[in-house]
């Protein structure tokens, strides 16, 4: 399901706005590629090479920069990313149990998006909630001491 | 400044967010309405609290009764009986749940003394509390050289794993001319099983902010940046506030108290990397760079931030710094043992009553640590090991339960403080699973920089994955202790270097189970 997504003239306008404004501060490259990935929801290259070309560096550095961080994202995701801590307390906590309630009720595996677009499952680091483990963070939200599939169904239901 | 009969603290933390505190704490000033009682009782959110509960948590002072798992259904009761008729509602009552009293230790807190007792939103409190009283004295009674002496005399180490002295740190930047100087705060905090820094910034925004302006000061820097993970929401706002609050009360900005001295603060929200808290990373990172390790020397102290002298420090060591400069080093010396000063900010994490996160003495031991703070171990579970200092600690077997928790005691064990994470483990865990996972957590850490560290950590996964299945055999066991020690000798930096402490400690102290586990 990666077939790119055209995007609008609307889009890279608003982020040639953004870069006009940034372009002389020192080094913005990474709070730029943070708002682009906002503005398109994840960074393809295309989207890359316009960034670089309009802050007049490399694509080489847009792209590394990209690939480093866990942040950015090269596919597209789906409206809410589902992010499964598989920190050490988590680990032990059944952190594995939880990605496979998720991976049963959502039909997808780690990384991949449901079919509606509706939920990307991905795996994060330690979120810094350990003594609520094990956690998902949904956006904004963290969910905490996921043990039964019920909790799962019962936040899914919340975000469908 | 109104005063109240009685304080009600609600602790603000995700736990808290999760269970609708939002909700609960506006139906809580309806009731208290309704009864009659805005006037005498004041409702207080804030930072976590002194213990950790579950669900929404309450401290009502002066009687210091805790009340957790409190939800919307308990409130007219908890009015009634316990704010009207002066009757704690024992049900609710965290003692009565677990049998455990928390230890309420604020007379040895320096860290957390704040939190959980302040409105960490609010500069008054703070500044009610004694706050920036110590920042008043380091700019218009000391001079850099004082500031600087003072921090070195009081023996404190950085809390960010490494433990170098904080005021000999400090000593290499301040001589320096440059004209330009920073203090870069390291709220990276990716160590997994720590929050200890984000509880920190949650509970007592300010004190932070205070001890970054007094190494601002001692090193003569006008710039601060605190990096901080983008996943700290809750962290990012309060500090923002408090950045704002500080500018509109004269305390950061041009001129300070008519000092001449300028100085801001800025926040940089991180990308999401292991290895951006590893301080040259870090300064990577802050230039928008890749978040790839720099040569060592020259050091951040002498070349850092855009190549400018930088001195960077971790959020729990600039917390302390206040305390020292208000109170001397002499009474900092008072808490935590002679070589290692003060208190150590925990989070017990993993099968005990209570996880959650605690400050005590230095040199204080893993046992009291476990049992006191944190409850003790769960109810029908037996202790098996406790990994301490995250991904990059250690494994410590029940025979090292009385080895005391400082800096230069944990060597013995080959065992370091790091983060102070301390994840305890039940005798049902496996070892072979957490170094599984310590080891997975590397592998997709590694930056990728050097080639013992990229290509070592992926087959120390491959061989451990071999191994977690009962497909290996001991040669592939010493096999991962050969290629972890190869890597802490030719690692570019400390990530590289640091497999070899979980393994070695696993095998050490748990060799039985990898020779279970490889018969099979
Ligand atoms: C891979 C790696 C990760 C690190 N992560 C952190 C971190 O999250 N927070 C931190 O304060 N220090 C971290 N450090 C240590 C920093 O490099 C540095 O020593 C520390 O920020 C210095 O501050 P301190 O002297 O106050 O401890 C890390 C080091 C390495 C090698
Ligand atoms: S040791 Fe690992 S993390 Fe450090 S520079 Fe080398 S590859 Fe990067
Ligand atoms: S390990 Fe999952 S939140 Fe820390």
């Amino acid at each position: 399901m990666t077939t790119a997504k055209a995007f609008t003239n609307e889009q890279y306008a608003k982020l040639g706005a953004v870069i006009d404004q940034k372009k002389d501060l020192r080094n913005p490259l990474i709070e730029i590629l943070r708002i682009a990935q906002e503005i398109f929801g994840y960074l393809p290259v295309e989207v890359q090479e316009f960034v670089a070309s309009r802050m007049n560096i490399p694509v080489s550095k847009v792209h590394g920069v990209v690939t480093f961080y866990n942040f950015f994202t090269m596919t597209p995701k789906g409206k809410h990313i589902i992010n499964v801590c598989t920190g050490t307390a988590c680990y032990v906590k059944g952190a594995l149990r939880v990605i496979q309630m998720l991976t049963e009720q959502l039909n997808v595996g780690m990384g991949e998006t449901t079919m509606d677009g509706l939920f990307t499952l991905s795996a994060v680091r330690c979120v810094g909630a350990c003594s609520l483990a094990p956690v998902i963070v949904i956006g904004e939200d963290t969910f905490g001491r996921i043990e039964k599939s019920d909790q799962v169904k019962e936040i899914i239901n919340r975000y469908s | 400044m109104k005063y109240y009969r009685s304080h009600i603290l609600v602790g603000i933390n995700e736990a808290a967010k999760q269970a609708g505190v939002d909700v609960f704490v506006n139906k809580l000033q309806d009731q208290i309405s309704t009864a009659g009682l805005a006037d005498e009782i004041n409702v207080l959110e804030t930072g976590p609290l002194a213990f950790f509960g579950r669900g929404i948590c309450l401290t009502i002072l002066p009687e210091n009764v805790n009340y957790e798992n409190v939800a919307i259904e308990d409130i007219v009761e908890l009015v009634e009986e316990h704010l009207l008729k002066g009757r704690p509602v024992h049900r609710l009552m965290l003692d009565s749940a677990a049998q455990f009293k928390p230890k309420f230790n604020y007379d040895r807190r320096i860290v957390l003394k704040n939190s959980g007792i302040i409105d960490p939103e609010s500069i008054d409190e703070y500044l009610g509390a004694g706050g920036y009283e110590a920042w008043e004295k380091a700019l218009l009674n000391m001079q850099p050289a004082d500031i600087v002496n003072e921090v070195k005399a009081s023996g404190l180490r950085g809390r960010g794993g490494a433990g170098f002295p904080a005021g000999l740190k400090w000593s290499f930047t301040a001589p320096l001319n440059a004209e330009q100087k920073y203090v870069v705060v390291n709220a990276d905090e990716g160590e997994p099983g720590t929050f200890k820094d984000r509880l920190i910034m949650e509970g007592d925004p300010h004190q932070l902010l205070e001890g970054i302006m007094i190494c601002a000061r001692a090193i003569g820097a006008s710039m601060a940046y605190i990096y901080i993970r983008g996943e700290y929401k809750l962290c990012i706002a309060r500090l923002e506030k408090a950045i704002k609050q500080c500018h509109a009360y004269g305390i950061l900005g041009r001129n300070i108290f008519d000092s001449g001295f300028d100085l801001d603060i800025g926040i940089k929200i991180g990308a999401g990397a292991y290895v951006c808290g590893e301080e040259t990373a870090l300064i990577e990172s802050l230039e928008g760079n890749r978040g790839n390790p720099r040569w060592k020397p020259p050091f951040p102290g002498v070349k850092g931030l855009w190549q400018y002298p930088t001195v960077v420090n971790n959020v729990e060591t600039l917390a302390n710094v206040p305390f020292i400069i208000k109170n001397g080093a002499a009474e900092y010396r008072q808490f935590g043992t002679d070589e290692c000063t003060g208190t150590k900010v925990y989070t017990i994490l993993g099968d005990v009553a209570y996880p959650g996160l605690c400050e005590v003495d230095m040199g204080a031991t893993l046992r009291t640590v476990i049992n006191e703070y944190g409850g003790g171990m769960k109810k029908g579970f037996k202790f098996k090991a406790a990994l301490v200092g995250g991904a990059a600690g250690v494994i410590l077997s029940d025979r090292m339960l009385d080895v005391k928790m400082d800096f230069v005691s944990l060597n013995q064990y080959a065992a370091v403080l790091g983060s102070g994470a301390i994840l305890v483990m039940n005798e049902h865990q496996s070892i072979v699973d957490m170094l599984w996972s310590i080891l997975r957590f590397f592998r997709h850490e590694s930056c990728g920089k050097c080639s013992p560290c990229r290509i070592g950590t992926q087959h120390l996964y491959d061989l451990i994955s071999k191994i977690r299945k009962g497909e290996g055999s001991m040669d592939d066991v010493e096999m991962l202790h050969t290629i972890a020690l190869t890597m802490k000798q030719t690692s570019f930096c400390a990530l590289g270097q640091s497999p070899i402490m979980a393994i070695a400690s696993a095998l050490d102290n748990f060799r039985d189970e990898f020779i279970a586990i490889t018969k099979k």
